[in-house]
C-alpha cells in the first residue's frame, strides 16, 4: 500500500466518521416507533431485552428477540443496510474469531470431520459458537437500534434520570462531545503529514507513523477534554445534564414498556 | 461600591512551570482592559482565573468584593450566580461548542442556569437575532466556518447578559471582515456599565477595544496605561515582544527598525 493510498483512506475513514455521526443525529429526529417513545421508556425496554438475550441459554429464544430487534430497527426507519456494515459483520469478524475454538474444543457428537488435520467439529461446538455469536450479534443489534433513534443528550438525560451516577453520565456526555474534535484535529493532522509527504514510505516507516499520531492525539485529547470540560463549567455545568425538552410519559408509553417488559421475561423464561 | 476585580499578588503555575507570578491589578465597573502580551505572557491563565476555573496557589482574587475560592464555588447558589454574571470566550471556539446544534449551544447556559423554558427560547432567538446568526439555529456548531464559530460562540455567553465579558484572543485567526464585527461589538458596550476584559497580541485592535492597557510578560504586568501612551513606546512594545526588529533594505541602505505586523503600509525617515 502506497503511503498516500494509507493516508488518503484514513482521511476518507474520518470523514465518513464524522458524516455518520450526522447521520444518526438526522435518524433520531425521523418519526418512527422508538421515537415516539419517551427515551426513558427506550433505555428501559432496550436494556431489558440485552439482559434477557444475557440470560437465555436457548439459540431460539435469542433468535428471536435478533428478530424482534431487526423489526424495533426497522418500525424506526435505522437502515438495515447500515445495521450491517455496522454491526453484524463487525460483530461478526470479532465475535466469531473468539467464538472459533468453541467448534473444535467443545466435545460431543461429531458433525464434521477433517481427517488431514485431526479436527473434528461436533454439534453441540456448533451450537455453543452460535450461541456466542447470536448473543453478540442480537446485544450490539437493540443497543445501535437505541443509539440511532435517539438524540445522545436524550439518552444522557434518559440515564440520569434513572438514577446513574452524575459523573458517569458526565464522562460520557464529555466522551460523546469531543470525540468529533478530536477526529477533526486527527484528519488535520494526516492532511498535513500528506502535504509533506515525498516518495513512498515503507511498511515497517508507516506503523511508526501510525504509533507516533496516536501517541500525540492521546496527549492532544488529554489537553482537549480538559479544555472543554472548562468550558461547560463557565457556562455554569454542575454534573447535571439539562435540556429543553421535558421527559413525559404518556399512554403509548406505558403500552410500550410493558411491551418490552413483556418480551423480555418471555424470552428470558423460555430461553432458560 | 467595591472593584469588579481586585486581584492581590497572585501565583500560579502548571505542575512546575509558573505561568503567572506575582501580579496584582484592579478592573472596576465598566472598564474596558487589554492584556497585551506576547504567546505565553500568562494572558489565558489570567482570563481562566478570573472566570475561577483556576485559582491561585498563592495571594487572593475578589470579585465585587467577594472572595473567589474553590470552597466558595462548592455552592449552586454562588457558583451559579458569579458564571451568570461573568463569562468567557474561549480562543478556541471548538472547545466552547460541543452540543449538536447552534440553537442548543446558545440554550446551554441558561439551561445551566435553571431558567424557566419560555425564558429560555425567548432569550436564545433574540441572541441568534442580535448576532445575526438565525440562519445558522440547526446546523451542527462544528460544521461551521472559523468566523461563524466565534460569533456563536458569542452568542453562547451574551445569551445570558453577563456584566463581565473576559474574551481570549477574539479576533485572532479570522478573515478582515468578522475580525472588524467581533471589534464592533466590543465597541458597542464601551460607556455602558459592562465590564470588557481582552486578552490579545494583535495591537491594530488595541485602540477600538480598550481604554485601559496592560502589558504582561513572563506572567507579570510590565506596565499600564492608556492604549495611546502604551502603542507609543516601542521600546516597551520590543521588550514584550508585541514587535520586532525589521531588517530591510531601501535606497541602497539596509537597516533594520521596530516593526508592526498587521499593517500593510508604514513610513519612516532615515
Amino acid at each position: 500500500m502506497s503511503q498516500h493510498s494509507f493516508v488518503e483512506s484514513t482521511i476518507r475513514g474520518f470523514t465518513r466518521a464524522v458524516s455518520k455521526a450526522l447521520q444518526a443525529e438526522h435518524a433520531a429526529t425521523q418519526p418512527g416507533l422508538l421515537q415516539h417513545l419517551d427515551p426513558r421508556v427506550r433505555v428501559i425496554g432496550i436494556f431489558s431485552l440485552v439482559i434477557s438475550v444475557i440470560l437465555c441459554r436457548r439459540l431460539e429464544a435469542i433468535a428471536a428477540i435478533f428478530l424482534i430487534a431487526v423489526a424495533i430497527a426497522v418500525a424506526s426507519r435505522v437502515s438495515l443496510k447500515s445495521l450491517a456494515k455496522r454491526v453484524w459483520l463487525v460483530v461478526l469478524g470479532f465475535s466469531g474469531v473468539i467464538a472459533l475454538p468453541a467448534l473444535f474444543l467443545t466435545p460431543g457428537e461429531p458433525l464434521f470431520t477433517a481427517a488431514a488435520l485431526h479436527l473434528s467439529v461436533s454439534v453441540q461446538g456448533l451450537r455453543t459458537a452460535a450461541l456466542l455469536v447470536l448473543r453478540v450479534e442480537t446485544a450490539a443489534t437493540l443497543t445501535t437500534v437505541l443509539v440511532l433513534s435517539t438524540a445522545w443528550t436524550h439518552i444522557l438525560k434518559a440515564l440520569r434520570s434513572l438514577r446513574l451516577p452524575a459523573e458517569v453520565v458526565t464522562m460520557l456526555a464529555m466522551t460523546h462531545r469531543y470525540v468529533f474534535l478530536l477526529i477533526e484535529t486527527a484528519n488535520q493532522m494526516f492532511e498535513s503529514r500528506q502535504s509533506r509527504a515525498v516518495g513512498i514510505l515503507s511498511a515497517s516507516e508507516q506503523r511508526k507513523m501510525t504509533a507516533r499520531t496516536a501517541g500525540v492525539l492521546l496527549s492532544k485529547s488529554i489537553e482537549l477534554s480538559h479544555e472543554v470540560y472548562l468550558a461547560m463549567v463557565s457556562r455554569g455545568f454542575r454534573g447535571e445534564v439539562r435540556l429543553l425538552t421535558d421527559f413525559r410519559l404518556r399512554p403509548r408509553d406505558y403500552v410500550g414498556l410493558t411491551a418490552f417488559v413483556f418480551s423480555s421475561c418471555l424470552a428470558a423464561w423460555m430461553g432458560r | 461600591m467595591p472593584p469588579t476585580f481586585e486581584v492581590q499578588d497572585i501565583s500560579f503555575s502548571y505542575e512546575a512551570i509558573p505561568a503567572i507570578r506575582g501580579l496584582t491589578l484592579r478592573i472596576d465597573e465598566g472598564d474596558h482592559v487589554a492584556l497585551l502580551g506576547a504567546n505565553g505572557s500568562g494572558k489565558s491563565t489570567l482570563l481562566r482565573i478570573l472566570d475561577a476555573l483556576y485559582f491561585p496557589s498563592a495571594g487572593s482574587v475578589k470579585f465585587k468584593g467577594e472572595a473567589l475560592t474553590q470552597k466558595h464555588f462548592q455552592q449552586d447558589e454562588f457558583s451559579l450566580n458569579f458564571r451568570r454574571r461573568v463569562a468567557l470566550v474561549f480562543q478556541n471556539p471548538d472547545v466552547q461548542l460541543f452540543n449538536p446544534t447552534v440553537f442548543d449551544e446558545v440554550a446551554y447556559g441558561p439551561l445551566q442556569m435553571q431558567w424557566s423554558k419560555e425564558d429560555v427560547m425567548r432569550r436564545v432567538d433574540e441572541t441568534l437575532q442580535f448576532m445575526s446568526i438565525s440562519h445558522l439555529r440547526d446546523r451542527p456548531p462544528y460544521r461551521l466556518s472559523g468566523g461563524e464559530k466565534k460569533r456563536v460562540a458569542l452568542a453562547s455567553v451574551l445569551v445570558l447578559d453577563p456584566e463581565v465579558l473576559l474574551l481570549d484572543e477574539p479576533t485572532a485567526t479570522l478573515d478582515p471582515k468578522s475580525q472588524s464585527q467581533v471589534v464592533d461589538l466590543i465597541q458597542q458596550w464601551k460607556g455602558t456599565a459592562k465590564t470588557v476584559v481582552t486578552a490579545t497580541h494583535q495591537l491594530e485592535i488595541v485602540e477600538d477595544i480598550a481604554d485601559r492597557v496592560l502589558v504582561l510578560e513572563a506572567g507579570a504586568v510590565i506596565a499600564e496605561g492608556t492604549p495611546s501612551e502604551i502603542l507609543s513606546n516601542s521600546d516597551l512594545l520590543l521588550r514584550a515582544n508585541l514587535i520586532h526588529a525589521h531588517r530591510h533594505s531601501h535606497g541602497g541602505i539596509v537597516h533594520s527598525h521596530p516593526h508592526l505586523h498587521g499593517h500593510s503600509h508604514h513610513e519612516h525617515e532615515h
